[in-house]
Formats: C-alpha cells, sequence, structure tokens
C-alpha cells in the first residue's frame, strides 16, 4: 500500500498542488534536502505529461499518483489511464544534444509546446537518476525513485 | 505561489520581469504576454526570471516559442538568471547555448545594445 496516495482531475491548476504534496511526502520520507527541487519538478513533469494526456482522450478519468517508501528509496509513481502510442523516453540532452532553436520547430503553433512529444519525459531522465516507463494500452506509468532514510517501515 | 508578470522598456529593449512559477498551468499567460509585445512590434525582449520559483518544460516551450517569434523578426530574446535551481533545467535541456542568459537586467541590455 503507498504511503500517500493522491488522484486529481486532470486540470493543469492541480499539478502545481500534486508537486506540493510530493514534495512534502519526500521530506518527510528522508529524501536529502538538495534532492527536493529534483523532486518537485521530476514530479510535475510527470503530472504535466498524464494531464495533458488525459485532456486529450479521457478528461472524466482522475490522474493517479502513488508515494511509497521502499528499500531506502522515496518512490513516486505517476499513472495515466490515457490509451495513447507508448511513451518515448527520449535521451536528455548533452553537450552534444541540442544546439539551437531549430529541432523544437517540429511541433510549434500558438496553442501547443514548441518541443517534441515525450521532451517532458526527457527532463525528467535527466533529473532523476531511477525513472522507468511502463506503457501499455490502458496507460502509461511514470515511475521515479530517490534515495531516502525512510523505507524500513 | 502564482505567476506574476510586468515590462517596461528601457533603451528600446522591453524587458518581462517575471515572478512565481511558471508551470503549465501559468505558462499561457506569459506566452499571451510574449505574443502581445511582438505583435506590438517589440522584437528585443529581455526577460528577467530572477524571482522565478519554479520553471518546468512547459514554460521552457513558451520561452523557446517567444525567441522563435522575436528571430522571425531579427530580434532576440535574452534571460536574466543567476539561481542555480533554474539554470539547472536551462543546462540539462541544452537550453544555455540557445539563450544569452545573463546576470543581470543592465548587462542583458548591454549585450543586446553591443550586437546591433
Amino acid at each position: 500500500m503507498a504511503t500517500v496516495e493522491v488522484t486529481f482531475t486532470p486540470l493543469p491548476a492541480h499539478v502545481r498542488t500534486a508537486r506540493l504534496v510530493a514534495t512534502a511526502v519526500a521530506r518527510r520520507s528522508g529524501v536529502d534536502e538538495s534532492l527536493l527541487d529534483e523532486v518537485r519538478l521530476a514530479v510535475g513533469e510527470a503530472c504535466s505529461r498524464a494531464v495533458e494526456a488525459h485532456r486529450r482522450h479521457c478528461p472524466a478519468e482522475p490522474v493517479r499518483i502513488e508515494m511509497t517508501d521502499q528499500d531506502q528509496r522515496f518512490v513516486v509513481t505517476v499513472s495515466d489511464h490515457a490509451p495513447t502510442a507508448p511513451a518515448r523516453l527520449a535521451a536528455p540532452a548533452t553537450d552534444n544534444g541540442i544546439h539551437d532553436g531549430a529541432g523544437y520547430e517540429a511541433i510549434g503553433h500558438d496553442g501547443g509546446s514548441v518541443f517534441p512529444a515525450g521532451f517532458g519525459l526527457a527532463v525528467i531522465s535527466g533529473l532523476a537518476e531511477d525513472v522507468r516507463v511502463l506503457s501499455t494500452s490502458s496507460g502509461v506509468s511514470v515511475r521515479m525513485s530517490w534515495p531516502s532514510t525512510a523505507g524500513a517501515s | 505561489m502564482d505567476l506574476k508578470l510586468g515590462h517596461y522598456n528601457k533603451d528600446g529593449i522591453e524587458v518581462v520581469d517575471v515572478e512565481g512559477e511558471i508551470d503549465v498551468y501559468t505558462a499561457p499567460r506569459l506566452r499571451e504576454l510574449l505574443i502581445d509585445l511582438v505583435n506590438k512590434n517589440n522584437y528585443q525582449l529581455v526577460v528577467n526570471m530572477e524571482k522565478v520559483e519554479f520553471l518546468d518544460s512547459t514554460g521552457l516551450g513558451v520561452l523557446v516559442g517567444g525567441l522563435k517569434r522575436v528571430r522571425a523578426h531579427d530580434g532576440s530574446l535574452d534571460l536574466v538568471c543567476t539561481q542555480e535551481r533554474i539554470l539547472k533545467i536551462f543546462r540539462i535541456t541544452g537550453l544555455t547555448k540557445v539563450f544569452g542568459i545573463h546576470d543581470t537586467v543592465d548587462e542583458a541590455i548591454a549585450a543586446k545594445k553591443s550586437e546591433k
């Protein structure tokens, strides 16, 4: 059973709440203060991705976050239920990666992101040392973990 | 906290002050402001991010979108940021090579003037 479980309506306004909850639970689980910004950003990216997927495919379905202490790790799983193409876990950019804005123009328009799909996951993979993306026909789960002092309970 | 936006003109360069959190919820407001400024023929922009507390990929997308718009008019969009937590996301996405990033607004303006 998760230590803390949150479900929320897929609205952008709730992503901030999800970030705040995840950061608070991470702190309580003993995640080092220096990692809390990473937790906040990675969970925010995962929730933003899930919210966008739900808004497109199933706006009535809630997004779910589970936070658990396991083997001295703080584990966060963000799950959506949007039937979509498998999520791509793009490699994070390196010094030899993205050099100018040209690569971002594929999806650019006034209403949407200028970044290609999967960019948020690429950011997560650049932040968290342990990220697993499970993509099935019924949705995508993004599981991330950070070292913590709790977990034996 | 929510997002607070302001802007002013200094030496012919439009400076946008951003305060608070730029995420999937608030980023559309920043996008609208940048579009509005470009539509009013402001193509030399400095976005001051010294009071930004949180920035995600949605916010990055808005900044890159703004950059594309001003570049279409031979303009430029530079950033002011010294906060490590914000600079980190620019680094891991490689965007430090796309934006001019300065320590102060005055430094950003001086850099833009020297480019002219």
